[in-house]
């Protein structure tokens, strides 16, 4: 079975290409899909017809208990023979319908469908259902967009899926908790044992919502006459055999369940009476065709859930006969709109005139289906409609489900008023497509192929067929309606006497036969009937609600402002967490400081913030800042982290000279701003926002019970590690791709930088000096100086930068190696390094830097990302895992201890390499990179600028800045 | 576990005054708020890091005594990543200047656009509003 429904979707994968090579013809292809399908379900007829199932499945997601399982018990064969055989049918048809070659996305949309409608009416388990409930909306939603040029269209595409969905979501929340209330989630074993309880009871009604939208019922009835928008073969298939009859074929399945609520029970009888009656009249004031049947089959849908739902023996018989004769004169109309449509050109009942002369035969199929959409004998429309109303005949009697006997006379006026009007738009119909008529001329009409004709026919053949095979059908049915309470049916039967049902089944066609002949005067009574206010204006408005609100409160928040999106987000921020901040009882004792040194620094921090804030000078608030983050740095030394006092140290100074070196370029002063009415606004959020993150962190740390993860690290940090500096461990190994993204970042950070300056590349021919052409005599500190202004140089300042320079690096390579065990590691040794590149710089210039690292940066940053690769891959190679540390031990003879007219020394002793620190040199060259590029681009590169004249000019007592005289390209 | 209160205060001081910046228009103040905050955001982590103690490298205390590592790591690579972003806005109030001569956001222009459509009460696409009539108008046929 899950072959079958699986070969559906292989086939619509391969559409495409079948239409490609055979054109109309691929449609013969694509039937093979549900005809293999409907020849399976024939061959597992023996075993169904002996009260057996068929069923097989795997288990799809196990810790939820969804499983992929479909079970073919009685009901699930006769809907799959539907859905199977009048696919196929239709798909045959299709290949006529579209003989100049059908558009391939419809026509493999329509076979998934027919895969997809299969699997829902086999799934055994609820949320395979649904999936293929919800995959059906989605095909119906493409096929009725079909044409997605038009308007209308789209609109009814949408709607339908609108409408579809939302009742889906119902059904959902309706399965999930039957299913949770059953402990099971399978059809089959509910059923067998059904779960009692308030909840379930109002998971059937979740459950019906989702039938009814789907079966087109009041409220929901408005989408599917729209849905006509897609092609006929589409209607014939989705909209009248197969998709409609989903919800139909949930009510059946769950009616067992639900039949004896009366939430349920009332819901299905007053929408069921309302759709049925309601779509019969506005079908008798169409005019095109389609849709004449279109809310016909509103009008059967709403027969059918009546039927279905009702909980009665007879009436789940008469429902089942319903539904096969439905699907039978349904599809077959439908088809025969499609012919005439192709033919004829128009399918509007005013412009045809005598096709029945011209099309003899399909007159005849279309008058056997009509006839038995109204009922007549021989055909097997007439019996099911007599079955059905001899179960609502035995309703008068009151000993059925208890109902009183006048509710049933009032249902049973009910159904002989619906198929009145269905006996009336029967005779509306054919009299429309095919009768000839006065005043209107004879419609030119192409004659139509076998082939085209064979779909319909066989169809209304089977209906004309299974009218004489009354008995045996109501053998095959039974088993179904036997659980059910009351009185055993009669039978489906051409003759059981004269009956009540047979009386009243005379009545209808006596009345129908009276509504079509006066069907002027009922025009024109239904012109006077007011248009109320139904289910679809209240979508409309909805619809229009949505939109509009979209629009308004987009327009509202989406200001353009930056500022004002911070602000709009802080303030939510400060509305929903500050307010239950404010109410919170649980405020914990804490410590008011580890000691005063750490008062003391947090005194000038918060006075250096106040100062920031209030700055109006650059490189002020610039310093400003830098003493809030030296003294950052000397509270985390205080709180036992010297890895981050180090780092904050060190980046604080880069960060420094990093902005001292933009900021010579701007203008000395911030935007000059009067006191105005915002600054008071930016502080009335800024406040609360710090009030609220401080007292968040201080209830959150209080509020702390759990045992912290990281009492395990010590422990781990060495055994796994091999480091005693836990939180170098944590950088390398533990947390080590957290390092690999951060490193990752910082190559992206830089390499901005480098293209806001430079634009496109950066600088690849390094200014060098000539060492070949200086003065060996003359020979400066820092060899970059020689061709700087005497003014530009400082002495002291070079010589200090030689003398240091080396010295720099040494305390790097040592951070670099000494980082596993003790403070430092890649990013403090890289951050040293890289300032000791910045000294050169800031020095003798940029041919200095140059002279320092004759490489690009590009070069670092590559080589250091491509370093912690491959540090963190190559443990596999090793059969570890990726960034797994190992460790070596060395002991090197003749250089561990060195042997001293003073005594041993020792050397390099044993030496404990990790392998994770081939990680930290990557993480040491990218941060080196990073400087060397941020020097190479706000350094050298603005120095450049300024020599090309493309640096920005600060005008003087100004805040503002002439524009580079000449605009970079 | 027990809240440094000194330490919350900075932070929370740090924060408003760098959330105060960050409302500017002026991208280079922008910048000094972030940083601000950053600052006060990393002594949060701390706090809630919870409770002061010994550097956490082995050999130098027990376990018990050491602070909590892995916030500090977690910091850690924040103080690297802030130095980076610092490096780009900044450079981008340059190139602003370098264009335009200032270094204000500017608004939105495709948003100013938006509210100009919605004051002027008009639809957006995306609902088209057509009626199916039942009477056989705007026939819907494929």
């Amino acid at each position: 079975m899950l072959v079958l429904i699986l070969l559906h979707f292989v086939l619509a994968a391969l559409t495409p290409a079948l239409c490609r090579v055979w054109g109309a013809r691929a449609f013969y292809a694509l039937a093979l899909g549900p005809a293999a399908a409907f020849a399976w379900v024939v061959a597992q007829s023996p075993t169904i017809l002996a009260g057996g199932a068929v069923s097989e499945g795997f288990e799809w997601i196990g810790a939820l208990g969804v499983s992929v399982v479909v079970r073919m018990g009685l009901v699930q064969w006769i809907l799959a023979l539907i859905v199977t055989g009048v696919g196929t049918l239709i798909l045959i048809y299709c290949r006529w319908y579209w003989v100049k070659g059908a558009h391939p996305r419809s026509a493999s949309v329509l076979t998934a469908f027919a895969g997809a409608m299969l699997g829902l009416v086999v799934a055994d388990d609820l949320v395979l259902l649904y999936v293929c409930w919800e995959l059906t909306t989605v095909f119906s939603y493409l096929l009725i967009g079909h044409d997605n040029t038009r308007r209308a269209n789209r609109s009814a595409a949408l709607t339908a899926l609108l409408v579809t969905t939302a009742g889906g979501l119902s059904m959902l929340a309706g399965l999930l908790s039957l299913g949770f209330q059953a402990g099971t989630l399978l059809l089959s074993e509910i059923v067998a044992a059904p779960p009692t309880g308030p909840i379930v009871g109002i998971a059937g009604i979740l459950i019906l919502i989702g039938a009814l939208s789907k079966s087109a019922l009041i409220p929901f009835q408005f989408w599917l006459p729209g849905a006509m928008a897609a092609p006929t073969p589409i209607s014939a298939y989705l909209h009248a055999a197969a998709m409609v009859k989903a919800g139909v074929y949930l009510v059946l399945v769950m009616a067992p369940l639900f039949a004896e609520n009366p939430a349920w029970r009332v819901t299905v009888i007053v929408l069921g009476v309302l759709t049925m009656v309601n779509g019969g009249w506005r079908s008798l004031r169409q005019t095109d065709l389609k849709l004449v049947l279109a809310y016909g089959t509103v009008s059967q849908l709403g027969f059918m859930v009546l039927l279905a739902g009702l909980g009665t023996r007879s009436a789940a018989l008469a429902a089942l006969a319903v539904v096969v004769a439905h699907a039978l004169y349904k599809s077959t109309l439908f088809l025969v709109v499609g012919i005439i449509d192709h033919n004829a050109g128009t399918r509007d009942l005013r412009e045809l005139s005598g096709v029945g002369r011209r099309l003899p035969v399909l007159a005849t199929v279309a008058g056997l289906a009509a006839a038995s959409m109204a009922g007549l004998p021989p055909l097997f429309g007439f019996l099911a409609k007599e079955a059905a109303l001899g179960a609502f005949t035995n309703l008068l009697g009151g000993g059925d489900i208890g109902l009183p006997p006048a509710i049933g006379a009032l249902l049973v006026a009910a159904v002989v008023l619906g198929s009145t009007l269905t006996v009336a738009y029967a005779l509306r119909f054919w009299w429309g497509a095919f009768a000839r008529k006065p005043r209107i001329a004879d419609s030119e009409v192409a004659p139509a192929r076998a082939g085209f004709l064979t779909a319909p026919a066989v169809l209304a053949t089977a209906g004309l067929v299974l009218g004489f095979l009354g008995h045996p059908v109501t053998d095959v049915f039974a088993p179904y309606a036997a659980p059910f309470a009351g009185e055993e049916s009669h039978g489906l039967a051409l003759w059981h006497g004269f009956t009540l049902p047979l009386g009243l089944s005379v009545l209808a066609l006596a009345l129908g036969a009276v509504l079509f002949w006066q069907r002027d005067r009922i025009t024109a009574v239904q012109e006077t009937f007011p248009s109320l206010i139904g289910a679809e204006d209240l979508y409309r408005g909805l619809m229009r609600v949505v939109d509009r609100s979209a629009v308004e409160v987009t327009a509202r928040i989406q200001r353009g402002s930056l500022a004002s999106y911070i602000a709009l987000i802080l303030i939510t921020l400060l509305t929903s967490v500050g307010g239950s901040l404010l109410v919170s009882d649980h405020w914990p004792a804490g410590t008011f400081a580890d000691g005063w040194g750490q008062v003391a620094v947090g005194v000038v921090v918060i006075a250096a913030a106040f100062l920031t804030a209030t700055a109006r000078g650059r490189v002020r608030a610039i310093l400003l800042v830098g003493v809030t983050g030296y003294g950052t740095a000397l509270l985390f030394l205080m709180h036992g982290a010297p890895d981050l006092g180090l780092t904050q140290v060190l980046v604080e100074t880069v960060t420094l000279v990093v902005f001292l070196l933009i900021v010579r370029k701007l203008p000395k002063y911030f935007t000059e701003r009067p006191l105005q009415s915002s600054r008071w606004l930016r502080i009335a959020v800024s406040v609360p926002v710090g009030a609220l993150a401080a007292g968040l962190v201080y209830l959150a740390a209080g509020a702390r019970t759990a045992t912290p993860v990281s009492t395990a690290f010590p422990e781990a940090a060495y055994q796994f590690g091999y480091g005693k500096n836990i939180v170098n461990v944590i950088l390398v190994d533990t947390r080590a791709w957290d390092t690999f993204g951060e490193i990752s970042v910082l190559v992206l950070a830089a390499t901005g930088v480098a293209s806001l300056i430079f634009l496109r590349n950066r600088p690849l021919d390094l200014q060098r000096v000539d060492v070949a052409r200086v003065d060996k005599r003359a020979v400066p500190w820092l060899l970059g100086s020689l061709r700087r202004p005497k003014a530009d140089r400082s002495l002291i300042f070079e010589v200090g930068t030689r003398l240091l320079f080396g010295v720099i690096m040494v305390v790097a390579v040592y951070l670099l190696f000494a980082g596993h065990n003790y403070p430092g590691g890649g990013f403090a040794a890289g951050l040293v390094a890289g300032m000791g590149l910045m000294l050169r710089y800031l020095a003798a210039g940029r041919e200095e830097l140059n002279e320092a690292a004759p490489f690009p940066a590009g070069a670092l940053l590559g080589s250091g990302l491509s370093v912690a690769a491959l540090a963190a891959v190559s443990p596999v190679a090793f059969g570890g895992r990726v960034l797994q540390s190992y460790d070596l031990r060395l002991s090197i003879p003749g250089l561990d201890t060195l042997n001293t007219p003073f005594g041993p020394f020792t050397l390099l002793g044993d030496v404990h390499i990790v392998s994770s620190t081939l990680f930290d040199i990557g993480v040491f060259l990218v941060v080196l990179g990073v400087i060397l590029d941020l020097v190479r681009s706000v350094g050298s590169g603005i120095d450049m600028h300024e020599e090309s004249e493309q640096a920005p000019a600060p005008e003087p007592d100004s805040f503002r800045a002439l524009p580079s005289a000449r605009r970079p390209s | 576990m027990t809240p440094n209160l000194v330490l919350c205060i900075v932070a929370g001081s740090l924060i408003a005054a760098g959330v105060y910046l960050i409302l500017e228009r002026s991208l280079s103040r922008i910048l000094v708020g972030v940083l601000l905050a950053s600052n006060g955001v990393n002594l949060l982590f701390l706090v809630a890091g919870g409770p002061a103690g010994a550097p956490p490298i082995i050999g130098l205390a027990t376990a018990e005594e050491m602070s909590d590592p892995l916030p500090q790591a977690m910091v850690l690579t924040a103080i690297v990543i802030t130095l980076a972003v610092a490096a780009y806005v900044m450079t981008m109030a340059y190139r602003k200047f370098q264009i335009d001569g200032n270094d204000e956001v500017v608004d939105d222009v495709e948003d100013a656009r938006i509210r100009m459509l919605a004051e002027r009460d008009s639809e957006s696409e995306s609902f088209e509003d057509v009626t199916f009539s039942d009477t056989g108008e705007d026939v819907v046929s494929e």
